[in-house]
């Protein structure tokens, strides 16, 4: 079992021509994900990483059945190409691009509450099942396939924590990037509940970082309604109110909103553990496991 | 970030989409400060344009009655040192008679994914603060972006607020004007603090805060000719910028160089977790090649308060070998290291990297957490010498 993709998920690339969508949709089918098509508006017909090419998404859904969609697409169309996806009757859309401007993405984030299509992203790695499919730029290798369902707003951090569960013997149900950026489709609590009712997945982790309230909020729903055991990591402690740290979303207002210590503060009233190193997060999950 | 206007450019863009501004010129030497506030007619404001907020406590905004203050104002607000910047341009404006001062602005409300307008009777001050004391002081109203603000949502907002009956129709007129602006221009905070309300019943707005989404300046290019003007800051950061780096000057000794920002970001976490005091962020990005490496290693070893560096590089789509000789290339041409470089590569190619890295140049680690002690250690034994 695993949550949101596996084996049987027919990918359509967006992007599929540019240099990194060609470069990853290659990687995704190596790792063994069933990727259908790709569509690029003008190169219909052309052949692209041994997959047709289609004009719009939705001929690649009449004529590959495809039922998720992976997004390559610059930033300055992006959006138009997350509404495509929405628009095109997919279970899942995943967008791998960054910088995508956040009113672009809050017009986007509105259809979504108007559509059954599930958005991860933007600006996310993407997500795996270890052994079935990875949709994104995830490097398959590390993951490993086992109990522990991951949930991150972070690409390289994720890959720290898998590498430090990985080096225990502890695999992954699913690994979930759900991105950088102020404005998400998935976020910590939907990604939460997934696992929850996820029966192969017996404890999770949940990597946070400054800025914005999704952790409180996951906090109190997992206080509310997740019984599987969390351990958090929350990145960004020695963070200077009022800079961005990279990420789009990862900041701490000037007035004091979004701070590592009220996200830690909120997970530990609702019982979940947050490690100080990435290696005290595998110590919980261990001790979960045990 | 955000692209911030100074006052000077966002009233501009203000006032030529009909907001009531107060008559204004800007001055760079106390002679055109005199020159502008005759032709203004006194009294007028003397205004510091630098992007820090709180500039009238901190002496950056002076009001003048005659020629002698204005002289003073001129002399003592340009170059001065203003929170860390320095000032080299006032804004001469016209003082506005006022009976009352308003809120009103526009922001992205990141936990909806919406716009919200907020009106409040409490301008001129903090509203960070007022928001804190008293929410219910500012009214608030929720846009969908993809239709724009209804009429009826600027009015409604103005009437929960509490504004004058008087003025309530010429607020929501700058209010729609403000949002407009707002989602034209790509911002991420249109803002008005405060706009005044003369004995006349007149609306005018006395300051003006403009910022804008930097990562749809593509598609706003007037704009983005203005970046220059307001780009200000500390001189590594400026060249952070050059080399487009996410690069974030702290206070400590540690040097921090990684990919990615969450992972970036636990670097930093660590080093103070171990003791040591992390020096700054910086997140070379996904697939940085050797190049970029170099570049990333000459930005910190110009900090002159790093005495260490850190290197920590989990490789997706960025491969260890172009880390190994990215770190070599910046190495090399050093006869002596002026920093100790502590190095930890994993992911992607990092087999690859270990066999190219000089292991002369740097201390090698193998995880995470004994890669930040060691820095850490070398950060401390510099500091003891």
């Amino acid at each position: 079992m695993s949550v949101l993709v596996d084996d049987d998920t027919r990918v359509v690339v967006q992007g599929i021509t540019g240099g990194e969508g060609n470069f990853h949709a290659e990687q995704m089918i190596e790792y063994g994900t069933n990727v259908v098509a790709g569509a690029v508006p003008g190169k219909g017909g052309q052949e692209s990483a041994g997959v047709p090419v289609y004009d719009t998404v939705h001929e690649a859904v009449e004529e590959e059945d495809a039922d998720t969609s992976v997004i390559f697409v610059p930033p300055a169309f992006a959006g138009d190409a997350i509404f495509e996806a929405l628009d095109s009757d997919l279970e899942l859309a995943v967008a791998i691009t960054e910088g995508i401007p956040t009113q672009d993405m809050a017009r986007v984030n509105k259809r979504l509450s108007e559509t059954d299509t599930r958005l991860i992203g933007p600006n996310c790695p993407g997500l795996i099942t270890p052994g079935e499919a990875k949709l994104g730029i995830l490097p398959g290798n590390i993951f490993s396939d086992g109990n522990v369902g991951l949930v991150s707003r972070s690409g390289t951090l994720t890959y720290q924590v898998v590498d430090n569960l990985t080096n225990r013997g502890i695999g992954q149900t699913t690994a979930i990037g759900i991105g950088g950026d102020p404005i998400i489709g998935t976020d910590f609590v939907d990604a939460l509940e997934l696992f929850e009712n996820d029966d192969e997945t017996e404890a999770i982790v949940m990597c946070g970082e400054i800025g914005g309230e999704d952790e409180e909020e996951a906090a109190a729903f997992i206080d509310d309604h997740v019984d599987t055991p969390v351990a958090g990591f929350i990145a960004g402690r020695t963070a200077p109110p009022g800079k961005r740290m990279g990420h789009a979303g990862a900041i701490v207002s000037g007035s004091g909103t979004g701070t590592a210590e009220s996200k830690i503060n909120a997970l530990n009233d609702a019982g979940v553990p947050v490690g100080d190193t990435p290696e005290e997060v595998a110590d919980h999950i261990e001790e979960f496991l045990a | 970030m955000p692209m911030k206007l100074h006052e000077y450019q966002a009233k501009q863009v203000f006032a030529d989409a009909g907001i009531p501004t107060p008559a204004s010129q800007l001055a760079s030497d106390a002679d055109g400060v005199l020159a502008a506030a005759e032709e203004i007619g006194y009294p007028v404001a003397v205004k510091a344009q630098v992007q820090v907020g709180g500039r009238g406590k901190a002496g950056g905004i002076k009001l003048v009655e005659n020629e002698d203050e204005a002289r003073e104002a001129a002399d003592s607000i340009l170059g001065m040192d203003l929170k860390g910047y320095h000032v080299d341009r006032v804004l001469v404006e016209e003082a506005v008679d006022f009976t009352n001062e308003l809120y009103v602005g526009i922001t992205m409300d990141r936990g909806e994914g919406k716009p919200v307008a907020m009106v409040s009777t409490r301008g001129g001050v903090n509203i960070e603060e007022v928001a804190e004391e008293d929410p219910d002081a500012i009214a608030r109203e929720h846009v969908d972006p993809s239709f724009g603000m209804h009429p009826y949502q600027a009015r409604k907002a103005v009437y929960d607020a509490g504004v004058d009956r008087a003025v309530a129709r010429d607020v929501s007129t700058v209010l729609m004007t403000l949002y407009d602006l707002w989602e034209s221009r790509d911002g991420s905070d249109a803002e008005i603090n405060p706009l005044m309300v003369t004995a006349d019943d007149d609306v005018i707005a006395a300051d003006a805060v403009m910022n804008i989404d930097e990562d749809a300046l593509f598609r706003q290019p007037e704009l983005a000719e203005m970046e220059d003007e307001a780009a200000a800051g500390d001189e590594l950061e400026q060249k952070a910028d050059e080399y487009n780096f996410d690069y974030v000057r702290l206070e400590g000794n540690t040097g921090i160089i990684g990919n990615g920002a969450g992972l970036v970001m636990t670097t930093l976490d660590l080093v103070d977790h171990y003791g040591g005091r992390p020096a700054n962020f910086l997140d070379v990005g996904g697939g940085a090649k050797a190049d970029r490496i170099a570049n990333a290693l000459d930005m910190v070893f110009s900090d002159d308060n790093v005495d260490s560096v850190v290197f920590n590089i989990f490789g997706g789509i960025t491969r260890g070998d172009e880390v190994a000789k990215g770190i070599n290339e910046a190495l090399e041409q050093f006869d002596e290291i002026p920093k100790p470089v502590v190095v930890r590569l994993a992911g992607t190619n990092w087999e690859e990297g270990m066999e190219i890295l000089n292991e002369d140049l740097v201390t090698v680690e193998q995880t995470l957490e004994d890669a930040v002690q060691r820095a850490v250690a070398y950060a401390e034994e510099v500091n003891e010498q």
